[in-house]
């Protein structure tokens, strides 16, 4: 739900990072927030447990200029991906505008994937959205892992396991080394805001 | 893409001018209208504040969204006060309409008593023009 200010000229589109525990989402975040310090006004704001692991969200706000007179404000969240988290990660998701979702390419974490995905379809169902026709970006992160010998699953089985009937638009990527982390980005700002342009005609 | 709460011109003036003279001239530090997604729709503040708004509202959203999943696992509807009391700031928490929120920070030139009951004439008179 994009929040469009006809008198500041500004709108405010969330896009959100899911998927599951470990996969890489806060990472994607500060990759961003370091690479480009430039248009982020903002500190970073995290609400993680000691573990580093992410409890609440992460917020980045993250100025794109302008489309049709309308500056054009992203906000990129992540949820929480660990299953206990449920009932947060359902608050986060509220007024999606698109999503990236962020796959572990390790051998050991399909069935993590399959199942985070399934509970990201449940909790866009209870707010009557659909995971066939919101903008959405399939993101197979840890391809680095490759390199150290660690056994990672094939893109086609990840394209098989999650998105052969999504059919959306995916990326191999690497958020550590930053391998593929903008293209994401970039893919899913475009594909959020292009619904947004004529709206803004 | 679905949009939220969609207001005009003339209905965020409206509410900047409830918020200006109900809150802000009687020493309010600064205000946000708010959406439970964690937009900002209206801001202002007293020229003294230069708070990072939008981590705000982000933070504010999931708060009241946590508060209020926490009301009703113990069976409430929600909670009718919502406040963080500071050293020296506070926050205050409104909801005006099913997904709006009204955010107030004040100092302690402000009495809380005194806050809601401004706040509530704002929601009040918000609502009129909503
Ligand atoms: N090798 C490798 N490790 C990664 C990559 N991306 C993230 N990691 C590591 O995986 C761990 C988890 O990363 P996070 O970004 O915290 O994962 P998350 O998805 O935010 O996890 P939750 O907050 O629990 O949902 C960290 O130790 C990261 O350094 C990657 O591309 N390659
Ligand atoms: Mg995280």
């Amino acid at each position: 739900m994009a929040l469009i200010n006809p008198k500041k000229r500004e709108v405010q589109v969330k896009i959100v990072y899911y998927g599951p525990g470990r996969g890489g989402k806060t990472t994607n975040l500060e990759y961003i927030n370091r690479k480009f310090k430039k248009r982020i006004l903002n500190e970073m704001v995290t609400v993680k447990t000691y573990g580093d692991r992410t409890l609440f969200f992460d917020f980045l706000p993250f100025d794109i200029g302008e489309i049709k007179g309308h500056s054009i404000k992203i906000q990129l969240y992540t949820v929480p991906g660990q299953v206990k988290y449920n009932a947060t990660r359902r608050l986060v998701l509220r007024g999606v505008d698109g999503i990236v979702f962020v796959a572990d390419s390790m051998d050991l974490r399909r069935e993590m994937n399959i199942r985070s995905l399934e509970n990201l379809k449940a909790n866009l169902e209870s707010f009557n959205k659909n995971l066939f026709n919101i903008p959405l970006v399939m993101q197979y992160n840890k391809r680095d892992l490759a390199d150290e010998g660690i056994p990672i699953l094939s893109v086609e089985t990840l394209e098989k396991d999650l998105n052969s009937s999504i059919k959306a638009p995916y990326f191999s990527a690497s958020a550590i080394r930053g391998d593929n982390v903008a293209v994401t980005m970039k893919k899913i700002i475009a594909l959020t805001v292009s619904s947004l342009r004529k709206k803004l005609e | 893409m679905e949009f939220t709460v969609d207001f005009n011109k003339e209905q965020i003036e409206s509410i900047e001018d409830i918020l200006q003279k109900e809150l802000i001239d009687l020493g309010v530090q600064s205000v946000i209208l708010m959406d439970l997604a964690g937009n900002v729709i209206v801001n202002l503040d007293s020229g003294e504040a230069d708070h990072d708004v939008f981590s705000l509202a982000a933070l504010a959203a999931g708060n009241y969204g946590a508060v209020s999943a926490m009301a009703n696992i113990i069976g409430e509807q929600e909670f009718s006060l919502l406040f963080h009391k500071g050293e020296e700031e506070s926050i205050h928490f409104s909801k005006v309409a099913d997904d709006l929120l009204l955010l107030t920070i004040f100092n302690k030139n402000v009495s809380l008593g005194f806050l809601r009951l401004k706040v509530a004439e704002a929601v009040k008179r918000i609502k009129t023009v909503i």
